[in-house]
């Protein structure tokens, strides 16, 4: 088939070039550009309203770019839209259930309207199913399915044709812990063969299943890097440090490449040391010559919250 | 592909109580019709009219169960079409529909033939009912053949104008009411501009169109009208669904 021989043609799996999108002259995406490769998992993060959906939405087709383009496998999204959304596999924010039919008739009518011969699509809907956690629900109408169950089935529908993009909106929402991490697993297997852009604002998912970032705020993409770019931005040059008999403040100020120090409600005393330096050793044979009991001693890591809030308020 | 999403939109149809609670009522109306047809035709016929007045079974039970089935179509395609995509744009569904390969012509023609294949079922029926008077009557089936394609035709027509109408909102019930007014101004249009032959009126008025498939005759100008009708209104549904890719 078609898609087969497209899979090798092309590493590069999504390319969106100066992508904007405005809404009566408001800009809810302006000019955002990114490239995505088979087998990566890319997570685009952004607070509420950020564009996150609507670029998602000119990713998928289902709405116009103002300006820019979008590739997928090299496919122009605008001039082939036939071709290029056989490619892609979508879960909007609100999954689009029929909820009038069971999981298994919805799967199967899915199937078929991805253009699944009629002979494989049976196993293509067991295999959705299970990849899913679904098969217990195979003959349940959608509407009597828990939320959570529905958002499988979303998941399920997106997946079912085995495309080489798969888009998910926000797809843990809704979701037990237990499920959330089901999903996460799938969506690293899922990573593994094809590439996957989900968006969420939960922050330790984005850690836990992506190699790429992309923040996005009022429209504009605000950071775009690996995964661990976004980790190394959490390092600072701060040290916590626990004490039984701490010194006065000015005696710690004293060891070498340390600017500051501050004692913290909570009993640590926070130090502050000159940029790419790492004085923690210093500070440890410090200790152990003035006998200042110490219990603690850790990198004080700013957190993802905390890089996110920076970088959507500069 | 079209054909595939025109399964889905029977299978939603029957999946509903509203399909079955349709086709039941006009066919349980219909059938009662035929009835009481086939018992005022010996009444009628049995002698008491001049010979010449007489009129042939087929044209004496079919006018009204023609006439009735057209009638009630007015009422029944606005409560079967109302959902179409207007129940896909309260639910979210569209997006489905649109990251499928497939154009949004081929999505508004599965939806309609859906629909159309669907009440195509009511139209069989009436169909082999009236056929059933061949068993023991001569009867004039190219009379049969032409009031079906006509109905078929209506309903068609209908279909299409609520399709366009479902689109243009995301409340069914609105959808509903706005394409029996529009059916119902269709209808009443042809009683009060008609009234002189070979007026523009006489072009437009779909009735004009309908009464010759009623009376036995089939004219392509008739068949091309309610082809461009059918034609206009899903042009305009694909023009509104790409108007929201568009404008969002």
């Amino acid at each position: 088939m078609a898609k087969e021989t497209k899979t090798n043609m092309a590493e590069i799996t999504v390319s969106a070039n100066h992508l904007t999108r405005l809404y009566g002259g408001r800009a809810a995406v302006s000019d955002v550009s990114f490239t995505l490769s088979k087998g990566e998992v890319l997570g685009f993060l952004g607070p509420n309203g950020a564009g996150k959906s609507t670029t998602m939405k000119m990713l998928t087709g289902n709405l116009a770019p103002s300006a820019g383009s979008v590739k997928i496998c090299g496919i122009d999204m605008i001039e082939n839209p036939k071709e290029a959304k056989a490619l892609i596999g979508y879960l909007p924010e609100t999954p689009p259930l029929y909820r009038e039919l069971t999981v298994d008739e919805f799967l199967t009518v899915t199937a078929r309207l991805h253009g699944i011969s009629s002979k494989a699509i049976k196993s293509a809907v067991d295999r959705a199913k299970q990849r899913c956690g679904l098969t217990e629900m195979s003959k349940r109408l959608i509407e009597n399915l828990s939320k959570g169950y529905q958002q499988r089935v979303g998941i399920a529908q997106a997946i079912i044709h085995n495309p080489m993009v798969v888009i998910l909106d926000e797809p843990t929402v809704g979701l037990d812990p237990i499920q959330i991490r089901d999903i996460r697993t799938l969506i690293k297997e899922l990573g593994k063969e094809h590439s996957v852009i989900l968006s969420t604002h939960i922050l330790p998912e984005v850690e836990i299943v992506c190699d790429h970032v992309q923040i996005i705020d009022k429209g504009q993409l605000i950071f775009n890097g690996s995964i661990d770019l976004l980790k190394k931005q959490r390092q600072g040059n701060r040290l916590l440090i626990g004490l039984r008999n701490a010194p006065t403040l000015t005696s710690l100020e004293k060891i070498a490449q340390v600017e500051k120090a501050e004692s913290l409600d909570n009993g640590l005393i926070r130090v502050y040391f000159t940029p790419g330096e790492s004085p923690a050793e210093k500070i440890v044979a410090a200790a152990v010559k003035g006998d200042w009991g110490l219990f603690q001693i850790q990198p004080d890591q700013t957190s993802l919250e905390d890089v996110f809030v920076q970088l959507t308020h500069q | 592909m079209i054909w595939h999403l025109a399964r889905k939109e029977i299978k939603s149809l029957f999946a509903s109580p509203m399909g079955w609670v349709i086709l039941a009522l006009l066919q349980f109306w219909l059938g009662l019709k035929f009835y009481s047809g086939i018992n005022n035709y010996f009444q009628v016929m049995s002698g008491i009219i001049r010979p010449a007045e007489r009129m042939g079974v087929t044209s004496f039970i079919g006018q009204s169960v023609f006439g009735d089935a057209s009638f009630f179509m007015l009422v029944a395609v606005p409560l079967l079409s109302m959902r179409l995509i207007s129940e896909e744009r309260k639910s979210n569904t569209l997006p489905f529909l649109m990251t499928a390969p497939m154009s949004l012509t081929q999505i508004v023609i599965g939806k309609f033939l859906g629909l159309v294949a669907f009440l195509s079922i009511l139209i069989g029926f009436v169909l082999i009912m009236l056929l059933t008077l061949g068993l023991w009557a001569d009867i004039d089936y190219g009379y049969l053949v032409s009031n079906t394609l006509g109905l078929w035709l209506l309903v068609a027509s209908f279909c299409s104008l609520g399709l366009y109408f479902s689109s243009l909102t995301a409340q069914p019930v609105v959808a509903a009411i706005i394409t029996f007014i529009a059916l119902f101004g269709l209808m009443i249009f042809d009683r009060f501009f008609t009234g002189n032959e070979g007026s523009i009126m006489n072009y437009l008025s779909m009735m004009q169109h309908f009464q010759p498939f009623a009376r036995g005759l089939i004219d392509t100008a008739d068949i091309a009208y309610f082809l461009l009708f059918i034609i206009a209104f899903l042009t305009l549904t694909i023009r509104r669904l790409d108007a929201d890719r568009l404008r969002g």
